[in-house]
């Protein structure tokens, strides 16, 4: 078990050292992406104590959350500069495909939530 | 034909130019309908939709989604916005507004026939991308103008056929195109592009969930084989919450689409996604042996949550009766279970599985050619031509369980024969353009020992000399002449494509070598084979066009010695109806007549093509095989009017209510367990002649089709020309029922419910009634004549 732990304090460390090193734009998009899944959270915590009556309010309301992560974790991999896929991508088009991309996704809420 | 990009802009004005003529190709294919006969609507379902789309373009859209048709399944009626897939409607609806806009008065009617053909001009530039996509312009345009005449796409696209299939082909093969061209790319644009069109997939047919099935697989696959990359996600992470929320707009799909088992292989596949997601990014920002110990941490993590997931969508799942799963759905995982447990599914003879010659008749080469496709998208393998194999594979064995899924058949095949057509045209023009260079100086064994033995070979036509040996066939191939037929080209040439195939695997690997591989006489006859190939398939297309496909099935012809005979049956019954009964009446048939009588004839119906109550289609299949009394009052108890059945004894239509009667007494007895298959079966046989049950001379639905039907015949036997026997019974009254109108050549005869037995009025009924029976019945009699002259 000692060295489990050990391990796991290791893995901590390097995982903070390697997190260190990431750009600040990076990480205010990792930000955004933790605060949309921890509204997913509370989402769900709501859902399990009051219920899920007005199930489409309930449905975009997750899924709006869950859609903006997953949007962000593109735009993300899109705007990593280590990453080799979309070197010919330049950020500015990145932006402004996550932007329409949200406009798809937030009008389609709306309309949604009835 | 270059695999390349086009090739400068005169490649591109060439495609241009092609793609033009291909979509007028499969535009003018799907004319044929419209000169051979008129410009009507098909069958049965697209009636509905037209009738659906004359309401669209009358009543506007927020009346439509709001409508509740009364006008169907009396005395229950339909919610027809929320019921129905608005996507055809609305594309056809919308395209009647442009042209009535821009100042083309164009009926609605001629919009809806003429909606399937544009649409499969734009299936087949969709095609075109995606082909494009995945291996090259020259395999795009093959497989554009392979699938712009395709049988089995003809076959629901032709001028007239007014269905969902019609633009939901398009729908399909464009949302693949955005798929795979998101993976390509790993841009979001196109991923939001490739949801909106998933969109109008979902809106058009319920076949939608072929594509979020379909796609969730290949990433899974993708993940599996190590294939794991950043545009995966973009691909698929945003296809599958916007394509979710998308689909629930839909009104007839609403919270299915998170709610059914159909939808659940999406979101497993999204987790799996996520985990794998992650732990690619911490390998890549980790040493390996930190990475080793994270990875434990998170496959534990992560299997403990996806098992988590999938016990939950277990239990919901275990909680519902039929476990989630439409019977549709689940009569394609398991072929048996239609026949099984519910035959109104199976009754439909398009959910029979094809049989052998259907596959020849609908995709004719392409069923030897897409296999040679395979093996080309093989080389190389990139995510997308990954995506086409599995395409390709899956829709094969759906096609196998419902002849009617062929359609999804047809696409695939069309894009692995265009890549096959291709990739051969490529290496045998090739091999021709490089000529001078060859022989090559160090060409690989096979070859070397191929261009020895085609030396030796003494006939030029044999193809090359790998084959030449190995060919059992040889001699057919040798002393081929004219007489050869085309099944043995067919042959010779997948068997070729296969050889080509496999050389170009020898030519990647030396890339140095240049396409020189074929001889100069070989590919010159291989080019040429190839042509004759490709134009028995043209040949074949065309006649299944003109001939086989193009029938309205409300109009029927015949040819005979003395020309042709034009049968107009039907639309004269349901004038009839319009112009002869009250507006408000109600009029039973068996279902499937449901749609044509409320769009043609505007009349109530009891039941209709749209099968969603069981019971009620139950009740009237019960009252067709009960005796006339009790059927009576099964109609009186549903308010109905006028009854009418359609016979084909006199003329020889095969498809009547007779030949459908025991779908009639199955799911009748589904239901009402008093009706009894083996009842109207004498020793397992179905029969109608003097061998037949009491219980079936005395159903209903065998004294309306043959009441007085001998004094029709010729020689006053009753001799049925469909089940080609004498009838049983037959000379009989009718007690409850009067006939009041036949068509010319009784192919729907109508009848009036007599109104209920009341003493007091009982004579005086019937004194005025004689007067108004000779009116009507001296009708047939005349009929009768003049058919007799014709026959």
């Amino acid at each position: 078990m000692g060295s489990t732990t050990a391990d796991a304090r290791a893995l901590v460390t390097a995982l903070r050292s390697a997190y260190a090193a990431t750009p600040i734009k990076l990480k205010i998009i990792d930000l955004y992406v933790v605060y949309a899944l921890s509204t997913v959270l509370v989402q769900v915590v709501y859902m399990s104590l009051v219920g899920s009556f007005p199930f489409n309010a309930f449905l975009s309301g997750i899924l709006s959350c869950i859609g903006s992560a997953v949007l962000a974790v593109c735009l993300r991999m899109q705007v990593n500069k280590e990453n080799k896929e979309f070197k010919d991508l330049p950020p500015e088009r990145a932006f402004a495909d996550f932007v329409l991309c949200n406009l798809v996704l937030h009008l389609v809420i709306m309309n949604f939530l009835g | 034909m270059a695999g390349g990009n086009g090739g400068g802009p005169l490649g591109l004005l060439l495609s241009v130019t092609i793609l033009v003529l291909i979509g007028i190709l499969a535009f003018s294919i799907r004319l044929f309908s419209v000169i051979k006969y008129e410009s009507i609507i098909h069958e049965f379902d697209p009636y509905f939709n037209y009738r659906v789309t004359q309401y669209l373009t009358k009543a506007g859209i927020y009346e439509f989604w709001n409508w509740f048709d009364d006008r169907t399944w009396y005395p229950l009626g339909r919610v027809i916005g929320g019921t129905v897939y608005p996507g055809l409607t609305l594309t056809a609806g919308t395209m009647w507004w442009l042209v009535n806009a821009i100042n083309i008065p164009l009926s609605v009617e001629t919009v809806c026939v003429f909606t399937a053909p544009v649409f499969s001009a734009f299936a087949a530039w969709a095609t075109y991308l995606l082909t494009k996509e995945v291996k090259g312009t020259g395999a795009g345009l093959t497989a554009a103008a392979l699938i712009a005449m395709v049988p089995s796409y003809i076959s629901r696209s032709v001028a007239g056929s007014y269905d969902n299939e019609a633009v939901a082909i398009f729908a399909l093969v464009f949302t693949f195109y955005l798929y795979v061209k998101t993976l390509n790319t790993g841009s979001l644009f196109y991923a939001t592009l490739n949801a909106l069109a998933y969109f109008y997939m979902v809106c058009s047919w319920g076949g939608y969930t072929f594509i979020i099935n379909l796609i969730p697989i290949h990433v899974l696959l993708c993940i599996v084989t190590g294939r794991y990359s950043s545009r995966l996600y973009i691909a698929y992470a945003p296809l599958v919450i916007l394509g979710t929320l998308l689909a629930a707009l839909v009104p007839v799909v609403g919270f299915n689409a998170v709610m059914t088992s159909e939808h659940f292989a999406s979101f497993l596949v999204f987790v799996i996604l996520h985990v794998v997601a992650l732990a690619h990014y911490i390998r890549r920002n980790l040493t390996p042996k930190m990475y080793r110990i994270a990875l434990a941490f998170v496959v534990t993590v992560g299997t403990a949550s996806a098992l988590v997931l999938v016990a939950v969508l277990m239990a919901l799942v275990a909680a519902s009766p039929t476990k989630g799963w439409s019977g549709r759905s689940l009569s394609l995982l398991d072929p048996t279970y239609a026949s099984k447990y519910i035959p109104i599914i199976a009754s439909v003879s398009e959910h029979q599985p094809p049989t052998w010659p259907s596959y020849f008749m609908d995709i004719n080469i392409l069923a030897f050619l897409a296999p040679a496709g395979i093996i080309a998208c093989f080389l190389p393998l990139s995510d997308s031509s990954t995506f086409v194999v599995l395409y390709m594979v899956t829709s094969v064995y759906f096609s196998g369980v419902m002849v009617r899924l062929m359609l999804v058949l047809a696409p695939a095949a069309c894009i692995m024969a265009g890549i096959a057509l291709s990739a051969a045209f490529d290496t045998l023009t090739g091999s021709i353009k490089f000529q001078p260079i060859s022989p090559s100086p160090s060409p690989a064994p096979s070859e070397k020992e191929e261009t020895s033995i085609l030396a030796s070979a003494s006939k030029p036509s044999s193809l090359s000399g790998r084959e030449a040996a190995k060919d059992k066939s040889k001699d057919a191939g040798s002393d081929k002449g004219k007489e050869q037929l085309k099944e043995k080209v067919t042959r010779r040439n997948r068997r070729k494509e296969k050889e080509i195939a496999e050389k170009v695997v020898v030519e990647k690997k030396s890339p140095k070598k240049l396409l020189s591989v074929l001889p100069l006489e070989a590919s010159a006859v291989g080019i040429l084979l190839l042509i004759i190939l490709t134009s028995f398939y043209v040949i074949h297309c065309v006649w299944a066009a003109a001939e086989a496909y193009s029938a309205p099935s409300i109009v029927l012809t015949s040819h005979t010695a003395d020309g042709l005979h034009v049968f107009d049956d039907f639309r004269e019954a349901y004038a009839w109806l319009s112009h002869n009964t009250d507006e408000n009446d109600k009029v039973a048939s068996w279902w499937d007549y449901g749609y044509q009588t409320t769009a043609m004839a505007n009349r109530t119906v009891i039941v209709d093509n749209n099968t969603w109550n069981n019971t009620h289609i139950a009740t009237v299949g019960m009252a067709m095989s009960s005796p006339e009394r009790q059927a009576w009052e099964i109609y009186q108890s549903l308010d109905v009017k006028y009854v009418f059945v359609v016979f084909g004894g006199l003329v020889g239509y095969p498809s009547d209510d007779i030949n459908k009667f025991l779908w009639m007494v199955r799911i009748g007895g589904g239901v009402f367990p008093h009706i009894k298959e083996p009842d109207y079966l004498r020793d397992g046989q179905y029969r109608i002649d003097d061998q037949a049950t009491p219980t079936m001379l005395n159903s209903l639905m065998y004294k309306l089709s043959y009441y007085r039907f001998v004094e029709a015949t010729l020689d006053g036997k009753g001799y049925d020309r469909v089940r080609r026997t004498e009838i049983g019974k037959k000379y009989f009254k009718l007690t409850h029922f009067e006939e009041v109108f036949t068509t010319h050549h009784w192919m729907v005869r109508i009848y009036k419910l007599k109104s209920p037995k009341n003493r007091l009025r009982g004579k005086l009924k019937r004194k005025t009634k004689p007067s108004v029976k000779k009116g009507k019945s001296s009708s047939p009699a005349k009929q009768t004549k003049t058919k007799k002259k014709s026959s």
